[in-house]
């Protein structure tokens, strides 16, 4: 409670430089932007070193109340979960001011404060403790992304805007109001720890999940309601889809993870096969939708859909692996697929096309951006030694113990992902390059190689050492777990010797549970 | 009947505000154009002094005039709301009639007198009392309607107003009068006694609240008694359309609150499920039918029906629950109502095109490029009234939706909810031409937005609400609360 703020700062420090670029002119309002993304960086690294990890309570936690009746409370905490998504946001954040550096030259100062104001919502979605906080910041996201795809887009801008927000408005309308009524059953609190402890009826539970889920489910976005994602993704620019791809979608899977599964366990499992076979259609229907595609762009975003069916599906396997795995891939596909959504934005700025046929054979002109763009598609197929592998292996095995019918299905997705990007690569890398466009052809210069570089970097710290990020996340996920089945303590202590992921891998039988 | 003179004291502000409104028409003619401003002064300055006389009289109810009058907080929160938004109005009509080449003084004085009217309904507590407020601020309005004498447009909305007008408030009188037959009285507190002992199936009761039902329900425009409403919205002078889309629905409803649960209390069954109906067809129709329109009067005319279907959530939550967060629900959306609409309304006032008012929705076309701190205020009242936070309109909705959710009508609130996303589309829809759309071409034909130091109080007033108790709406929650504590 005492001591320096960090979640508050964390939050407001982007909201006061979304005012502050207000005041001076288009250069500074970038500079500023990025200093102040730099610093919400910096003030989120400490957080890493300082969290206990043997811990699974809330950590940081600040609390004040904001109105008073009904008791709705400014409340903020992060565990081994929200941590590294708050990490990452805060990674990504300079890279997006960094890659709109040139390509934005129309109304520099809001673009950077809607920018902005996106990260300080974005955080507060993932530190607020009180629902009714994190409704707001929920929704306060809705306004400045709907102006980053309307304004700043490409031509099909204002559909792909309109439809991303009523998509994702009526999806978490649902969620007020189950919201509201949990106040209600649940002791007369918005207090999500308090709620995430309380027991509810199983026809109440029922209902509650389909509300949540018509939120959660949007965002992800799960299969069939994804249709908004390719849209958005391909009008936004690219600062818009990196924040699209990397954080907003992981706004979705967090919700499941801290709202759904803790606090209505037993509609969880009820609707686990129809969660599994959602992620299933979600994993290989947009790995083929990948394939057919023309545009880097929708390309991506298909395989976004795809990935986060791998996050969705170890979610909903109840075991250490599978939802420790569905985290690390929250984390590894916003590092991913936001590298990948860079490295589109950097070839559109010199080609102003997104078509594949218009972008081949750039390793010769390229080497650089070649070589970049190889290094975020293995990790995106999940090459060992690279993050991806982790996550997706981790979740296969998670899935393993559960049925192994689902994980054949859901590793043919990774064969695909190995088919629709390495044929990417193909042309993309390789080939000849048309001649005409070989004069704008001109390498990664040193403020893209800076917005790249860091997330090659990350891609093969956590593919090779990840064991910092799991520990960190394990007593939260076993938290998780245990109210899930509130019945084998003895089972969630075995699992607790095992403090190292590696390990849990391996470890099958021992935690293998049937829902 | 007695008279005592402590009774005088009691209602200081209505005399006040009658006084300053003969003053202004008194010397409307004997002025010269220049000296105008000073109208204007005076009006404020009444208001100001009645700020502080009413703030002083929220209090434990005290009855005045044989029980004719009853001053308490809870009319001294409505007062307040009304001071507020007659003191905007007055503001923006002071920069609006100019602008519109209407230079007439009494308007002033109509204002004072709609607002005298208004005041008498949320402190009555007669049925008649009521009647002769609603009918002071029904009056004046019409007039202010019909302000703009050369158009045919004001002089329809005008006569519209004037027919359907006065078509209520027989209704209203026709359900009072048998009200009196049914109990004897048209006190609102002998109502409630002799209402206590009977049944409630009495056919008699039942009329006179279908009546009252109905005669409040054209009074707060809501469906399917609406019809006057788009109209008189789009043909009357904006500063008026932001007067009556504001004031005479928040002291509507201050009237209407009270007849309802401190005269018909005891009919709460009955009457909860006639405003259930009548929320639900406001809701849907009100959010539908402005989907389709083109002109921004028309369309936030309809929004401000259906606004009227959130606030009647809180309606009719309060007649399943036996404590008051319905209607306190009630209060709050109303006066956080009251800051997101006038504020749109203010900007529409002062768009101009071509030297007329640009009240088309394709008028705002690239206002962003243009008046960038004019386009970010708009988008602010249009994100406010599609209750996205963290604003004040998502502050009115939390609140309604939370009393419906506790009345165990939870599905109430999936209905509206997903009506607040359907009503999300047209107000994103402005946002889109102001902020996506080019201007086709920039001759004097773009749209120029007319700033004076009047607007931007008004706008600053305006957006402050939105803003502030969007992110810090305790006080204002408070403030409602204890307001209906002394509701009986």
């Amino acid at each position: 409670m005492t001591g320096f703020p960090w979640l508050t700062a964390l939050i407001f420090l982007p909201l006061i430089g979304a005012a502050a670029v207000f005041l001076v002119k288009d250069t500074s309002a970038r500079l500023i932007a990025l200093a102040v993304t730099v610093a919400d960086l910096l003030i989120a690294l400490p957080l890493w070193w300082l969290f206990d990890a043997s811990s699974s309570h809330m950590q940081f936690v600040e609390s004040a109340v904001w109105i008073s009746s009904p008791p709705i409370h400014y409340r903020l905490g992060i565990d081994g979960i929200s941590l590294p998504l708050v990490l990452m946001t805060t990674v990504l954040m300079p890279l997006c001011i960094l890659i709109s550096w040139h390509s934005i030259e129309s109304r520099v100062q809001s673009f950077m404060a809607m920018l902005l104001i996106m990260e300080g919502a974005m955080i507060g979605v993932f530190l607020a403790l009180d629902f009714v906080l994190f409704y707001v910041f929920w929704e306060a996201m809705l306004i400045p992304m709907y102006l980053l795809i309307g304004v700043w887009g490409g031509p099909d801008r204002i559909y792909a805007a309109i439809k991303f927000f009523l998509y994702t408005l009526a999806g978490s309308v649902l969620l007020l109001v189950a919201i509201l009524a949990l106040y209600f059953q649940g002791g007369h609190t918005f207090d999500i720890l308090q709620l995430s402890q309380g027991t509810y009826s199983k026809s109440l539970q029922f209902w509650l999940f389909l509300a949540f889920f018509a939120a959660f489910a949007v965002k992800v976005p799960m299969f069939p309601f994804h249709t908004w994602l390719p849209d958005a993704h391909v009008e936004a620019p690219t600062a818009g889809s990196v924040i699209l791809a990397s954080v907003l979608l992981k706004m979705g899977t967090y919700g499941f993870v801290r709202f759904s599964l803790p606090m209505l366990p037993d509609a969880s499992q009820a609707f686990t096969p129809l969660m599994v076979v959602l992620s299933i259609i979600a994993i290989i229907y947009g790995a083929y939708m990948a394939l057919a595609q023309a545009d880097l762009k929708k390309l991506i975003a298909y395989s976004s859909v795809s990935h986060m069916g791998f996050v969705t599906l170890g979610l909903f396997m109840f075991n250490i692996q599978g939802i420790e795995g569905a985290v690390m891939q929250m984390v590894n596909h916003g590092i991913t697929t936001g590298g990948l959504f860079l490295c589109v934005g950097v070839i559109y700025e010199r080609t102003h096309s997104r078509q594949i046929a218009d972008n081949i054979g750039l390793t010769k002109p390229m080497p650089r951006y070649a070589t970049l763009l190889v290094i975020f598609a293995l990790s995106s197929l999940g090459l060992p030694g690279t993050n991806s592998f982790v996550g997706e292996f981790m979740v296969l095995v998670g899935t393993f113990l559960w049925s192994k019918t689902a994980t054949a299905f859901a590793s043919l997705g990774i064969i695909l992902a190995a088919a629709y990007l390495l044929w990417m690569i193909q042309r993309v890398a390789f080939g000849v390059p048309a001649p005409h466009m070989l004069p704008k052809l001109r390498d990664v210069n040193l403020r893209e190689m800076v917005t790249l570089v860091p997330l090659v970097l990350l891609i093969f710290v956590i593919g090779l050492f990840p064991n910092p990020i799991l520990t960190r996340m394990h007593p939260s996920v076993e938290k998780v777990i245990a109210r899930v089945f509130p019945s084998s303590p003895e089972q969630a202590s075995a699992v607790s010797q095992d403090l190292h992921g590696k390990a849990d891998l391996t470890s099958t039988e021992a935690e293998r549970r049937q829902p | 009947m007695t008279f005592s003179v402590g009774d005088l004291f009691l209602i200081l502000p209505e005399l006040l505000v009658i006084t300053a409104a003969c003053i202004v028409l008194v010397l409307d003619p004997v002025l010269r154009r220049s000296d105008k401003d000073g109208l204007v002064w005076l009006s404020l300055g009444t208001l100001a002094i009645c700020m502080g006389l009413t703030a002083s009289q929220m209090r434990a109810p005290v009855e005045a005039f044989s029980g004719l009058v009853v001053i308490d907080t809870y009319g001294a929160f409505w007062k307040l709301l009304l001071y507020f938004v007659t003191g905007l109005t007055i503001l923006l009509s002071h920069s609006y009639l100019k602008e519109e080449r209407l230079y007439f003084g009494e308007y002033y004085g109509f204002v004072l007198l709609a607002l005298a009217g208004m005041m008498v309904m949320v402190s009555a507590a007669d049925l008649l009392t009521i009647y002769l407020g609603t009918e002071l601020m029904s009056l004046s309005l019409y007039v202010m309607a019909g302000l703009k004498r050369s158009e045919p447009r004001s002089l329809e909305a005008s006569a519209k107003y004037f027919v359907l007008g006065a078509f209520s408030s027989g209704i209203l009188l026709y359900g009072i009068s048998l009200l009196y037959g049914a109990t004897g009285s048209t006190r609102l507190s002998a109502i409630a006694a002799a209402i206590a002992g009977r049944s409630l199936d009495d056919p008699l009761l039942l009329f006179a609240t279908i009546l009252l039902a109905v005669g409040f329900g054209f009074k707060l425009a809501v469906v399917p008694f609406h019809m006057w409403t788009p109209d008189v919205y789009q043909g009357a002078p904006t500063s008026v359309t932001a007067f009556m889309a504001v004031a005479s629905k928040a002291a509507s409803f201050g009237a209407f609150l009270r007849v309802f649960i401190e005269g018909l209390g005891g009919l709460k069954a009955n009457w909860s499920a006639i405003f259930l109906l009548l929320c639900l067809a406001t809701l849907i129709l009100g959010n539908v039918v402005a989907l389709v329109q083109t002109n921004i009067k028309r369309m936030l005319a309809y929004s401000s029906i259906a606004h009227a279907g959130y606030a009647l959530i809180g309606v009719v939550a309060a007649g399943r629950l036996e404590n008051s967060s319905g209607i306190a629900s009630v209060l709050l959306y109303l006066a956080l109502y009251t800051f997101m609409t006038f504020g749109a309304f203010a900007i529409v006032a002062m768009l101009r095109k071509d030297g007329v008012e640009g009240d088309e929705i394709e008028d705002f076309t690239g206002l962003s490029k243009r008046h960038p701190v004019a386009a970010l205020l708009m988008l602010i009242f249009m994100v406010s009234l599609a209750g996205i936070p963290p604003t004040a309109g998502f502050i009115g909705k939390l609140y309604v939706f939370m009393s419906a959710v506790e009345a165990g009508m939870a599905w109430l609130a999936v209905i509206a909810l997903i009506f607040a996303a359907v009503s999300a589309y047209y107000y994103l829809r402005l946002v889109m031409v102001m902020y996506m759309r080019e201007p086709s071409d920039v001759t004097d034909s773009a749209p120029q937005l007319v700033m004076s130091p009047a607007l931007s109080i008004v706008l600053a007033c305006a957006v402050a609400g939105v803003v502030i108790f969007g992110i810090y709406p305790n006080p204002l929650v408070q403030l409602a609360m204890q307001a209906v504590l002394t509701l009986r």
